[in-house]
This record gives C-alpha cells, sequence and structure tokens, in this order.
C-alpha cells in the first residue's frame, strides 16, 4: 500500500505539515513582536528549531513516501553521521583506528543491511554478541593497552547508541502484526512524532514554568515541570492518535508513555556523556555545525523500547 | 565532476567545519601553508576553498609518491593539478634550490600553491620546526600572500600510517595574511610557524 492510499498516514503527514506551519506563524510574529533582551535568544532559538523541524519533516515524508529502502538508508546515514561525532568526543588512540573503521564502514551497512533481508535473528544480536568481540579483539591485537577498557567500552556505546539502538526505527517495517500488515510505517511516523512532540512540548513546559530541576548536575535545563507538562500532554497526543497505530486508545497512551520517558532518560544519559567528554575537548568542534546526536539523543533510546513492547505485545 | 564529488566526499567523511579570518572571496593568489598530519591534509584545504578558488589553487606534493600508478597520477595531473617536486635528501642544496624555483614558476600569474613548511607528517599531531621552503619562496615571490591555515583532528582521521580513513569532525582555520616585516631567515620561519598556532585558539 502506497501512502497516498493510506488515509490514515496522509492525515498524520498532514497534520504535522499543518503543526509546522501554525509553529512559523507563531515564531514569525514572536520574532517581530520581541526584538531585544534575553527572550530575543530564546526566540531565535525556537524559530531555528521550527526551521530544523521542517526539514526533517520533509525529508521524513520523502523517505516515507519512497518506501522501505529510503528509510533504511535514511537512518543508516543518520548513524553515519551520529556515530562521527561520537567518535570524535571519544578519546581513540591510533591503536583504536582498524577497529573504528569497521564500525563505519562494516559493520553499520550490514546491520542495517539485515533490516532490508528481515534477518531479525542476527539483527538483534549482531553488535551486542557478535561485534562487541570482534572489535574489541581486533583493538587488542593492535596491541596498545593504554586505557585499553575505557577505549572498548566507549566504542562499544558509541556503536550501540548510534546505530544499533537507532536501527530500531526501520525496523519496525520488520514487525509483522495481523491486520495491520504493509501500515508499519505508521508505526515509525508515531515513534517519531511522539518523541518530537515530546522534546518540544517539554522544552514549552519547562520554559514557561518550568522552576525545579531534575538532575541540576546534568542539565540545569530540565524541569519537573517541564518533565510532567511535556509527557502528559505527548502521552495524551499519542492516546489521540490511536487510529494511526495498532493499538486501542489506552494502549496507544501507554505506549506513548513509554517512548516520552525513554525519550527524556536518553537526552539526559546522552547530556552525561557531553559533560564527562564534550565540553572541554572537542565541545567546539560540534556547537554550532552538526549536532546530529542532539538531535537523536531522545529518538535513539525510545526506539528500541518501543520496538521491543510493540513486538512482544502485537506479534503472535 | 570528479573534483567536485572528491570535495564533497573529504567533506563527509572529515565533516569539517571552516572559519575565515581573511576574505574568501578574494581571487589574488596566495600560498596557503598548513600544519602537515595526514595524507588528506592538502585534500582538506583544497575542498574547504570555494570552487572559485579551488580552480586556481595547487597543491605541492612530492614527484616520487605521486607517480606511483595511474590513479594517482590521473589525480596529482588533472585533477589537483598538483606541482610535483623532487624530494631531495636532507642537505641537498642545489635540489631543494630547484624545486623553490619550480614552484615560483609554476605559480605563473594566475595561482595559488598550498603547502607544507614541515616538510614532512608529523606523527603526534604537533607542528614541528618550519625548513627554509617558506622563506626561500617568499623571497622569489613577495607579490603573493602568505595564508596560514591549521588544520584539526586530520592526524585522527588518517594517521601516519594507515591507508584508511576512519570519519570524524575536523576543522579548517584560514588565518589572516602573514606579514614577516622583514627579518632574516631564522625569524621569518619562526614568526610564520607563530601564526599558524595562533590560529589554534582563535575563536
Amino acid at each position: 500500500m502506497t501512502v497516498l492510499q493510506d488515509r490514515a498516514l496522509v492525515a498524520l503527514v498532514g497534520g504535522v505539515l499543518a503543526l509546522l506551519v501554525v509553529a512559523s506563524i507563531v515564531g514569525w510574529i514572536l520574532g517581530h513582536r520581541i526584538t531585544s533582551g534575553p527572550g530575543r535568544a530564546t526566540v531565535d532559538n525556537i524559530n531555528a528549531r521550527i526551521r530544523a523541524w521542517w526539514i526533517m519533516a520533509l525529508i521524513f515524508v520523502v523517505a516515507l513516501a519512497t518506501g522501505r529502502v529510503v528509510s533504511i538508508l535514511l537512518f543508516s546515514f543518520i548513524s553515519f553521521l551520529a556515530l562521527r561525532e561520537f567518535v570524535t568526543l571519544a578519546p581513540t588512540r591510533p591503536g583504536d583506528h582498524r577497529a573504528l573503521f569497521w564500525s563505519f564502514f562494516i559493520v553499520t551497512p550490514l546491520q542495517y543491511y539485515l533490516i532490508w533481508i528481515e534477518w531479525y535473528g542476527l539483527f538483534s544480536i549482531l553488535i551486542p554478541v557478535w561485534m562487541s568481540i570482534f572489535l574489541a579483539l581486533r583493538t587488542t591485537l593492535a596491541g596498545d593497552t593504554e586505557h585499553f577498557l575505557e577505549r572498548t567500552a566507549i566504542n562499544q556505546w558509541g556503536l550501540m547508541i548510534c546505530v544499533y539502538f537507532l536501527s530500531h526505527v526501520p525496523a519496525l517495517l520488520m514487525l509483522r502484526i495481523p491486520g495491520y500488515e504493509n501500515q508499519n510505517a505508521k508505526l515509525m511516523f508515531f515513534l517519531v512524532l511522539i518523541v518530537q512532540l515530546s522534546d518540544v512540548l517539554q522544552f514549552v513546559w519547562g520554559k514557561s514554568i518550568g522552576r525545579r530541576p531534575v538532575a541540576p548536575a546534568i542539565s540545569p535545563n530540565k524541569t519537573w515541570e517541564g518533565l510532567i507538562g511535556g509527557v502528559g500532554s505527548a502521552t495524551l497526543a499519542g492516546a489521540a492518535l490511536w487510529w494511526a497505530t495498532p493499538f486501542a486508545p489506552y494502549q496507544a497512551g501507554l505506549m506513548a508513555l513509554a517512548i516520552t520517558m525513554m525519550g527524556f532518560a536518553g537526552g539526559l544519559i546522552m547530556s552525561a556523556i557531553k559533560r564527562d567528554r564534550g565540553v572541554k575537548d572537542y565541545g567546539a568542534f560540534i556547537e554550532g555545525h552538526g549536532g546530529m546526536l542532539d538531535r537523536i539523543d531522545s529518538l535513539c533510546f525510545a526506539a528500541p523500547v518501543f520496538f521491543h513492547l510493540t513486538r512482544f505485545f502485537y506479534m503472535p | 565532476m570528479i573534483a567536485a564529488a572528491l570535495a564533497a566526499g573529504s567533506r563527509l567523511i572529515c565533516g569539517a567545519s571552516v572559519r575565515w579570518h581573511c576574505d574568501p572571496s578574494e581571487t589574488k593568489q596566495r600560498i596557503y601553508f598548513g600544519n602537515h598530519s595526514s595524507h588528506l591534509d592538502f585534500v582538506m584545504i583544497w575542498s574547504a576553498l570555494p570552487p572559485r578558488l579551488r580552480r586556481s589553487a595547487r597543491p605541492v606534493a612530492g614527484r616520487d609518491y605521486w607517480e606511483r600508478g595511474a590513479v594517482r597520477r590521473y589525480l596529482a595531473g588533472r585533477v589537483f593539478r598538483a606541482v610535483l617536486i623532487e624530494r631531495g635528501k636532507t642537505g641537498d642544496k642545489s635540489g631543494a634550490q630547484a624545486a623553490i624555483e619550480q614552484m615560483a614558476r609554476e605559480m605563473g600569474d594566475l595561482y595559488s600553491l598550498i603547502v607544507f613548511p614541515e616538510g614532512t607528517r608529523s606523527s603526534n599531531g604537533l607542528v614541528g620546526p618550519f625548513k627554509s621552503g617558506l622563506y626561500h619562496l617568499s623571497q622569489l615571490r613577495p607579490d603573493v600572500e602568505l595564508v596560514p591555515v591549521y588544520l584539526e583532528n586530520l592526524n585522527r582521521i588518517l594517521p601516519k600510517g594507515e591507508s584508511l580513513p576512519v570519519p570524524m569532525m575536523s576543522r579548517v582555520t584560514f588565518g589572516p595574511a602573514f606579514d614577516a616585516n622583514g627579518g632574516d631567515k631564522a625569524e621569518f620561519l619562526l614568526k610564520a610557524r607563530e601564526a599558524l598556532m595562533q590560529l589554534r585558539d582563535a575563536r
């Protein structure tokens, strides 16, 4: 079934585009109203985010509309860019070079190829089992034991977050749900939309009434008010979108709750990693440039959980 | 087309952000001098240049390396239009002299050059002392601007001794034109190196 025949998908896409139009108009009005002071920086930030969403939404919609292969290629490219950023921040040594080459040019394409041929068994263990052994061995053979445990652990983490976790977004296309055949693109849309909505709503709630930080040592911008307001409203939005999913309304709400909680956790974990690595070393490389990891941190951690919840409860 | 693909490919691998402290739109002749830690260095400077400047920028490279094999010969000759010089032994005065004269001659009144005054790739990412070639070249071509270019992280992307790159974010910083204001050879080389090093901390 192509996108245009699936009316629920058309409705989803139309809804997102309408939201973006509204957001752009609001951003434009704010940009004319607020011309100075600290509010200006916030408005510029919001407008930059809206522009980024437009680009993301258009790319994502094109990928969905053109089918499975393009979606898989799109996410493998995102994995590549994210891993590139992650490795830049990692304290690699020359002894890691060959293992890293494998990570980028063999493991990443292979992981996504397995989605394409729908080999779920190997897809789910390639990186956590086979590659964690092989790449550690490859690094060992390079003969440099300085910070060995730290380096191999960091490289494995990079592959897990940037490639393994993220690959669970297009892997949703592999699920065979009775009564929902050939409609899995909407599951991908549901996941990405809820993650993005939750990020936005947390930002909005946090900016407007946020007071008490959740984890001041890690991310002072994340507040309890933002978390509860954002998660609550994104969960309601998820429940309201049940018609696009194989879930009943309350189930769609629970799925959205799981997605938003994992997204929040992902953002927090990635902030901790950035605190540890980025700020003093190569923070400036990322700042203002790339920033793919900042865009997808919540998605990386929400995707495998959503995938497995759906697989566990909805596949016979 | 091969040139555009190479430039895009190297940006994909090296994710280079480019910063300018001189005017990238000026088309005057320049000698870009950079720190050398990787085979990718000149490709990176070359692809960081806007296409109009790229077409007239020629890297200086060793003839022995670039004339081995058809692919390298094609890239050096047709794509990069490299100025290929004989790499003499250390202390071979007349050979070095000939190489400098060749560079000055091949610039003509059109081309810019990309050179690495350390003479060889550093294996630890630090910037070594400059050899005298840059000084002699500037004596022969006082009409040409000297622009320092600082390259970061390329020694991690393609370190000495490796033949395959690992993608990482890197940065290319073009400095303001360097002027030694007279001074003898040793002073010139120290100042030029300092001008390059300053770009590392420039934000």
